[in-house]
C-alpha cells in the first residue's frame, strides 16, 4: 500500500519566504511527487497552529508520513516529532527538510534557492517513505556520580548531589581538595578571607557520609555511556596506610628534606619531602615525594617511619587502581596560570622583583611563606611603590585570544591589600577596568577612594635600566598613559604580573578520555554558549568552573550547582531516553571479520565467541554509522539510515537529472512542464 | 659551505672594518662567502617611505642575482638583512606584490623564485652553522677579563623572528662566552640607536645614543659590541657629540663583533680595520693583547 | 577640546590606508592598549602617539594624520610590531602613512622627506648609496647652518678611510634602470 505523505513547507516569517518561493515549493511537490496527500504552506509551522494543522491532516486525511520543510532539525525536530507522536503517530515517520540554514540563509539568488528548496522537499519525502516506525530506549541510571576536580566548583557540585542523597565520588588530583581557592588570601569583591569561606564547605565533603574521596588521584579511564559508565581511578601511593594515620604532621616536622614547594606556595615558600599542601588540607594525610624523599632516592634515613606514632608509614605501598560505575560524571578540573616567562619584556624570572598574580596571593596570605608581609623577594625589604600589569597573556593574539575575566578585580583587590598592610603607593595599568558583576563597579569606586592609582595602558615593558638618577635601583615601567596620550615612566619597587587563566595542560587528554572536545582556546566545550552551559555534547557529561571558561567564584559555584541539578534530574527520573537511531548485526550474513569491533569510536560492539558474530550494544551505540560503513558483507545495518533511505533520498534531490523523458524520477506524470 | 654575501653600501666605506673583519673570521672559520656580482643598494629605509614596489623590487635584483647554485644569502648589514629578508617573505605571502615584482625584474631581464633564497644574518651563520665546538676550537687569545656588551639593536631581531628571541636575545652573548669573554648583562641590547634621527633631529638621536652609552657605563663594559653599521656609526661616531650635547664624558669603544672575534682568533687589530673607529679601541685592545701576550700557552 | 567633524571622504581613509600596507587589514581590531605607544624610543616626541593616529585613523581624520609628524619619526625598530596585542603591521603602516602623505603633499614640517629623496636619488643615479653626496646635497638644500656643525665629523670620517668623495657605482646601471621604471609603472607613485 502506497504511503500517504503530509508536506509542510513553513515561510518562517521572511527568513525562508524571503529568498524561497515557498507557495510554489508546496504546490510543486504536491503535484509531482508520489504519494503526496497533502502539501501546503504556511507562516510559522512551529506555532501551535502549524503542530495543530499537522495533527488535523493525520486525524483527517489519514496521514502515515510527515515532512516538514523549515529551519534546522536542531531547533524544531523535536517538536514536530511531539506533534506526530500526540497525533497517535510514530515520531521516526516524521523528516525534516532544512531550507533555511541550508537554501535560504545561504542563498543569493531566489530562483536558485526555489530550486534548491524543492529538490530537498523532494528528497526528504523519499526518504521518509522508507522509514520505519521505531522505538526509544530507556536506560537505568546509576544514582552515584564522579566529580572530577576538588575545587569550588567541584565541591559545590558534590555537597548539592549529596545533600540531596545520592553517593558521589569525588576525584583529585592533588594531595588535598580545594583548588586554586585554596591559595588565596582574601577574594572580592567581599574581601572574605578565602580559607574562611572555603574550608567549611572542604570539611563538610571530607565528613559527608555520601561522599568518597579519592585525592591524590587521576582518572585513568571511562567506558560507557550516560546512566553506566564505567570508570577506572589510580589512586597513586601515599606511602602511608590511611586507616593509620591521624594527620597528627610529626612525620613533616621531623623529616630532615626540604625543597621548594611549587605547586601550592608557586615556587615561593618550602615544604618537606613528606608533606600536607597546606594546613587546613583536607583529607589530613600526607603523602611522600618519591622525588625528593632522601629514602626513595639514597636508600638512606626513613625518620618519618621512626617518628610515627601509630607506624603509619609504609614505603611499599603500590598505586591502586579503583573501578567504579557512575551514572554521570561532572568535569570541574579548573585552570592553571600563563607562564609569565613568555612575555620577557615583563622580566619575570629575569627581573627579581617581578611576581606572577598567585604568587602574590602566596605572599599577602597570612599562613604564606611571607607571613602576609608584601616584602621584595629578599624576604625583607618593604616596597616603597608596586605596579600591577593587567592582562599579561589574555587580550593577545600572540598568547591568548580571550580576557581572563577575573584579573581586573583581582588587581582591585591585591591593591586593597597594598594599601591596607603598607604604606606604599600601588599603580594598576590597565587596557579596561572589567568590573560587571553584582557589587563589582562598586569595588572599583572603593579602591578610586582608597587612592589606588589608574593608568590606562598596556605596560610597554619593565626595566631595571634607569635613565636619570631617580630611577636607579628601581623597576621601572615605561607604558603610555593613554588617557593623556603621554608615555610614562614610573619607578616601582615591585612588580605584579595579572597572568592569564589557562586551561590545564592535559585539558585535552581529559576530554578526550570522557568523550567531549575542547573549544580552541583549548576549554572544555558546552552545550551550547548561552543556554546550556553546563552540559556538553556527550550525554551524562557535564562541565563546572573555570575548565569551561575564565570565571569568577560566584559562577563557578553557581555552575557546579547547575550540573549537580542536571544530574539530580536524571537520577531522579531514574531512566534516560535513548534515541533508537542505532545500528545492529545481522548476525547471518557477519562472517566474524572483527573489522567493525576496532573502529567503532564507542567501544560500543562486542564478539560472541561462540557464535563467532560481532554485536553491537545498543546502549553505547550513538549511531555514528562508521561500523556500518566498514563493513565489507554489508552485514551491519543503521536504523533510520539504511541503505534504501539514502539512497532514496539522494534520488529525491536529484529529482531533474534522473529521468529519460524528462519527468522527475518518482513523480506523476506532470499536467505541466516543470523546469 | 658556501654562501652568497651581500656586504651592503655601508660595509663597503662608512664601515669597512665590518667588510675587513668579517671576511677574515669568514676564512678562518671556514664560511665560504662570495660576494654577490654586481649587488645594488638595498634602500634601507628610505625607499620604503616612498613606495613600496619600487622599493622592494629594488631589493629583488639582489635577490635575483644569486647564483643559482646557492641558496643562503649572508647580509651582516642589519637594514640589507631585513629589507632582504622582508621582500623575499612579501613575495612569498602576497600573490599580487608577487607578480608585481616579477614583472618589474623581468623587464631587466631577471627572476626571482620567492621562497628560494634563505636570508641569513651572519650572526646566525655564525652561531648555527660552525657552532660552539667550532668556535671554541679556534680561540687563541680567550678574552678573557674582557667586559663586553652585546648590543644587537633592532632590526636583525625584529620583525621577522628567526634565529633569536625577539626581546631577550641571548646569541651574540652565549657566542662571546664561548670565546672567552665576560658578557655583561646589558638592559638596552635590542633598544633603538635612533638610526637616521641623527640627520633629522638631533636631540631626539642624541637622547636614544646616550640611553645606550650610559647603561653601558653603568654596567662597566669595556666597549659595545654591535652588528649594525647603523647602530656602530651613532655610538661611535656621534660619541663626542652627544657627550658634549649632555655635558658629560664618554670613551667607550663601539667595535663589531668579527672584529673582536677575530681578536679572539689570533688575528692582528690591523687585519681586522683596527683603527677605523672615531673613539679609539687601542687602548682596550692592546692592554688585551698585552694580557694574554704573558700569560697565553695556546 | 578639538572637534573633529567626520566628512564623507574620510570614511574611505581607512580603506586608503589598508590599501597601501600589506596586513594593515588588522588595524580595526586595534583596543587602544597602548603598548606601541609605550615601547616606542620617539614617542614622547611625537605629536600624536601611535595608538592615536590608528585612533584618528578610526575616525576618518585623514588631513590630521597625514599633515602628522608621528610616522616621521618612526625609525623602522619594530619594537611596536613585535609587541602588539592583536598583531597590527604598525611599523608598516608607517611607511604606509609615509607614502600616503607624500602622494597628498600633506607632510609635516620635517626634513625626513627630504632625506628620504637625496638617499634614493643618488641609488637611482649610482646603484650605490653615496654618503658624502648624501650629507652634502642634503644639508646644503635643508639645513646648511648644520653643516658647519659636521665638519669635524666628516673629517675624521675621511681620514679613517670611511668616507669616500666619489661615487662607487654598479655596472648595470641600464638593468636597474629599467626594473625602477617598470615598477613605478605598475605602482604608480614617486
Amino acid at each position: 500500500m502506497a504511503e500517504k505523505v503530509g508536506i509542510y513547507v513553513c515561510h518562517c516569517g521572511s527568513n525562508i519566504a524571503g529568498m524561497v518561493d515557498v507557495e510554489e515549493v508546496a504546490r510543486w511537490a504536491g503535484a509531482n511527487i508520489r504519494d503526496v496527500a497533502v502539501s501546503r504552506d504556511y507562516k510559522f509551522m512551529c506555532s501551535s497552529l502549524g503542530q495543530q494543522m499537522i495533527q488535523d491532516d493525520i486525524k483527517n486525511e489519514g496521514l502515515n508520513r510527515v515532512v516538514v520543510a523549515a529551519c534546522s532539525p536542531h531547533l524544531h525536530e523535536k517538536t514536530f516529532r511531539r506533534a506526530c507522536e500526540d497525533a497517535g503517530l510514530n515520531p521516526y515517520l516524521f523528516h525534516m527538510a532544512n531550507i533555511r540554514e541550508h537554501v535560504s540563509w545561504v542563498a543569493k539568488d531566489e530562483a536558485a534557492a526555489t530550486e534548491r528548496a524543492k529538490a530537498q522537499v523532494a528528497a526528504a519525502a523519499e526518504r521518509v517513505k522508507l522509514q520505519q516506525p521505531l522505538k526509544p530506549m530507556e536506560v537505568e541510571v546509576n544514582p552515584a556520580t564522579l566529580v572530577v576536580g576538588g575545587g569550588i566548583a567541584g565541591l559545590q557540585a558534590t555537597l548539592e548531589l549529596a545533600d540531596a542523597g545520592y553517593p558521589v565520588y569525588l576525584l583529585e588530583r592533588e594531595p588535598s581538595i580545594g583548588g586554586h581557592m585554596a591559595q588565596f588570601d582574601k577574594t572580592f569583591p567581599t574581601l572574605d578571607c578565602s580559607a574562611c569561606i572555603l574550608t567549611p564547605k572542604m570539611s563538610e565533603v571530607g565528613q559527608h557520609e555520601n561522599v568518597t574521596m579519592f585525592t591524590y588521584a587521576e582518572l585513568e579511564e571511562v567506558t560507557g555511556s550516560v546512566g553506566n559508565f564505567k570508570v577506572r581511578l589510580r589512586k597513586k601511593a601515599r606511602y602511608l596506610n590511611e586507616e593509620l594515620c591521624t594527620g597528627c604532621g610529626v612525620c613533616s616536622e621531623k623529616c630532615p628534606k626540604k625543597v621548594v614547594d611549587d605547586v601550592f606556595e608557586v615556587g615561593l615558600g618550602h615544604r618537606k619531602a613528606i608533606y600536607t599542601p597546606f594546613p587546613q588540607a583536607v583529607p589530613r594525610y600526607p603523602v611522600i615525594d618519591t622525588e625528593s624523599c632522601i629514602w626513595f632516592q639514597k636508600g638512606k634515613c626513613r625518620a618519618c617511619e621512626k617518628i610515627c606514632p601509630t607506624g603509619a608509614i609504609d614505603y611499599d605501598q603500590e598505586d591502586e587502581i579503583v573501578e567504579l560505575e557512575v551514572g554521570n560524571i561532572i568535569l570541574a578540573t579548573g585552570w592553571k596560570m600563563f607562564d609569565c616567562r613568555k612575555i620577557s619584556q615583563y622580566g619575570y624570572g629575569r627581573l627579581p622583583n617581578v611576581f606572577t598574580s598567585m604568587e602574590f596571593e602566596r605572599m599577602c596570605n597570612a599562613a604564606g611563606p611571607t607571613g602576609g608581609k608584601i616584602v621584595l623577594r629578599d624576604g625583607k625589604t618593604e616596597p616603597e611603590a608596586i605596579a600591577i600589569i593587567h592582562c599579561v597573556g589574555s587580550r593577545d593574539v600572540n598568547h591568548n585570544p580571550y580576557c581572563s575575566n577575573v584579573c581586573c578585580m583581582a588587581a582591585l583587590k591585591f591593591g586593597h591589600l597594598v594599601l591596607e598592610k603598607t604604606s606604599a603607593d600601588v599603580y594598576s595599568c590597565y587596557i579596561d577596568m572589567r568590573t560587571p558583576s553584582k557589587d563589582y563597579e562598586e569595588f572599583y569606586q572603593r579602591l578610586l577612594g582608597e587612592g589606588m592609582h589608574f593608568v590606562r595602558g598596556k605596560v610597554a615593558e619593565v626595566t631595571d635600566a634607569g635613565r636619570v638618577p631617580f630611577e636607579h635601583g628601581k623597576l621601572i615601567v615605561q607604558v603610555e598613559d593613554t588617557l593623556l596620550g603621554r608615555q610614562r615612566r614610573i619607578p616601582v619597587d615591585m612588580v605584579v604580573l595579572m597572568g592569564a587563566l589557562e586551561p590545564q595542560a592535559d585539558a585535552k587528554e581529559m576530554g578526550r578520555k570522557c568523550g567531549i572536545s575542547c573549544s580552541a582556546s583549548g576549554w572544555f566545550t558546552e552545550r551550547h554558549p548561552k543556554l546550556d552551559p553546563v552540559a556538553t555534547m556527550t550525554d551524562g557529561v557535564f562541565v563546572a568552573g573555570v575548565c569551561q571558561g575564565p570565571k569568577d567564584i560566584p559562577a563557578s559555584v553557581a555552575q557546579g550547582a547547575a550540573a549537580a541539578a542536571r544530574v539530580q534530574g536524571m537520577i531522579t527520573k531514574g531512566m534516560v531516553t535513548i534515541e533508537p537511531i542505532v545500528a545492529s548485526v545481522d548476525e547471518e550474513r557477519c562472517s566474524g571479520c572483527r573489522i567493525c569491533n576496532a573502529l567503532c569510536p564507542f567501544n560500543a560492539i562486542e564478539f560472541d565467541d561462540q557464535k563467532q558474530v560481532s554485536r553491537v550494544i545498543t546502549a553505547l551505540c550513538k549511531g555514528c554509522g562508521t561500523c556500518v560503513a566498514a563493513c565489507p558483507a554489508n552485514a551491519i545495518a543503521g536504523a533510520h539510515f539504511s541503505f534504501d533511505q539514502i539512497s532514496a533520498e539522494i534520488a529525491g534531490a536529484l529529482w531533474d537529472a534522473l529521468s529519460d523523458d524528462g519527468a522527475p524520477a518518482g513523480t506523476q506524470s506532470p499536467t505541466e512542464t516543470v523546469a | 659551505m658556501k654562501y652568497a654575501y651581500f656586504p651592503g653600501c655601508s660595509l663597503e666605506c662608512s664601515s669597512a672594518a665590518y667588510d675587513v673583519s668579517v671576511r677574515k673570521v669568514a676564512e678562518l672559520l671556514g664560511i665560504g662567502l662570495a660576494e654577490l656580482d654586481d649587488w645594488n643598494c638595498c634602500g634601507a629605509t628610505e625607499f620604503f617611505s616612498q613606495d613600496e614596489l619600487v622599493a622592494c623590487s629594488v631589493v629583488a635584483r639582489n635577490l635575483a642575482l644569486v647564483d643559482p647554485g646557492i641558496d643562503q644569502l649572508v647580509a651582516p648589514c642589519a637594514a640589507c638583512y631585513l629589507n632582504l629578508k622582508k621582500t623575499d617573505h612579501l613575495m612569498t605571502e602576497d600573490a599580487g606584490m608577487n607578480a608585481k615584482i616579477s614583472e618589474a625584474l623581468s623587464a631587466g631581464g631577471l627572476s626571482y623564485q620567492a621562497g628560494r633564497v634563505h636570508v641569513r644574518h651572519l650572526l646566525d651563520v655564525i652561531y648555527t652553522d660552525v657552532g660552539e665546538a667550532a668556535i671554541r676550537e679556534k680561540v687563541k687569545r680567550p678574552l678573557t677579563g674582557l667586559r663586553v656588551a652585546p648590543y644587537y639593536g633592532c632590526q636583525v631581531v625584529r620583525p621577522l623572528d628567526g634565529f633569536d628571541d625577539t626581546e631577550h636575545p641571548v646569541k651574540l652573548d652565549e657566542l662571546f662566552t664561548w670565546v672567552g669573554a665576560e658578557v655583561v648583562d646589558y638592559p638596552l641590547k635590542t633598544h633603538c640607536c635612533g638610526g637616521h634621527m641623527t640627520q633629522i633631529s638631533e636631540p631626539q638621536a642624541f637622547e636614544l645614543i646616550r640611553r645606550l652609552l650610559d647603561s653601558a657605563v653603568d654596567r662597566r663594559a669595556d666597549m659595545i659590541l654591535c652588528m649594525c653599521p647603523m647602530c656602530q656609526l651613532n655610538l661611535d661616531a656621534y660619541q663626542r657629540q652627544v657627550a658634549s650635547h649632555f655635558h658629560t664624558r664618554f670613551d667607550m669603544p663601539i667595535v663589531f663583533f668579527t672584529q673582536m672575534l677575530g681578536i679572539a682568533f689570533g688575528l692582528e687589530p690591523k687585519e681586522l680595520g683596527f683603527g677605523k673607529e672615531i673613539v679609539g679601541a687601542e687602548p682596550v685592545i692592546r692592554a688585551k693583547l698585552e694580557s694574554t701576550a704573558s700569560t697565553s700557552t695556546a | 577640546m578639538i572637534t573633529m567633524p567626520t566628512d564623507e571622504r574620510s570614511l574611505t581613509f581607512l580603506d586608503e590606508v589598508v590599501a597601501d600596507a600589506p596586513g594593515a587589514e588588522r588595524i580595526v581590531h586595534c583596543m587602544q592598549c597602548g603598548s606601541c605607544s609605550g615601547s616606542c624610543p620617539n614617542g614622547p616626541d611625537m605629536e600624536y602617539t601611535p595608538r592615536t593616529l590608528f585612533g584618528l585613523i578610526a575616525a576618518g581624520q585623514r588631513d590630521r594624520v597625514l599633515s602628522a609628524n608621528t610616522m616621521w619619526c618612526c625609525v623602522s625598530c619594530y619594537a611596536c610590531t613585535t609587541r602588539c596585542p592583536q598583531n597590527i603591521p604598525i611599523t608598516e603602516i608607517m611607511y604606509a602613512l609615509k607614502r600616503l602623505s607624500l602622494r597628498e603633499g600633506l607632510t609635516a614640517k620635517t626634513d625626513a622627506p627630504a632625506l628620504a629623496r637625496t638617499f634614493t636619488g643618488l641609488l637611482e643615479k649610482y646603484g650605490r648609496s653615496f654618503e658624502f653626496g648624501l650629507a652634502s646635497r642634503y644639508y646644503l638644500f635643508n639645513k646648511p647652518m648644520a653643516m658647519l656643525k659636521l665638519g669635524p665629523l666628516g673629517l675624521s670620517m675621511f681620514t679613517r678611510g670611511r668616507m669616500s668623495l666619489v661615487p662607487a657605482k654598479i655596472r648595470q646601471l641600464d638593468q636597474l634602470h629599467a626594473i625602477i621604471k617598470k615598477a613605478r609603472e605598475l605602482g604608480g607613485t614617486a
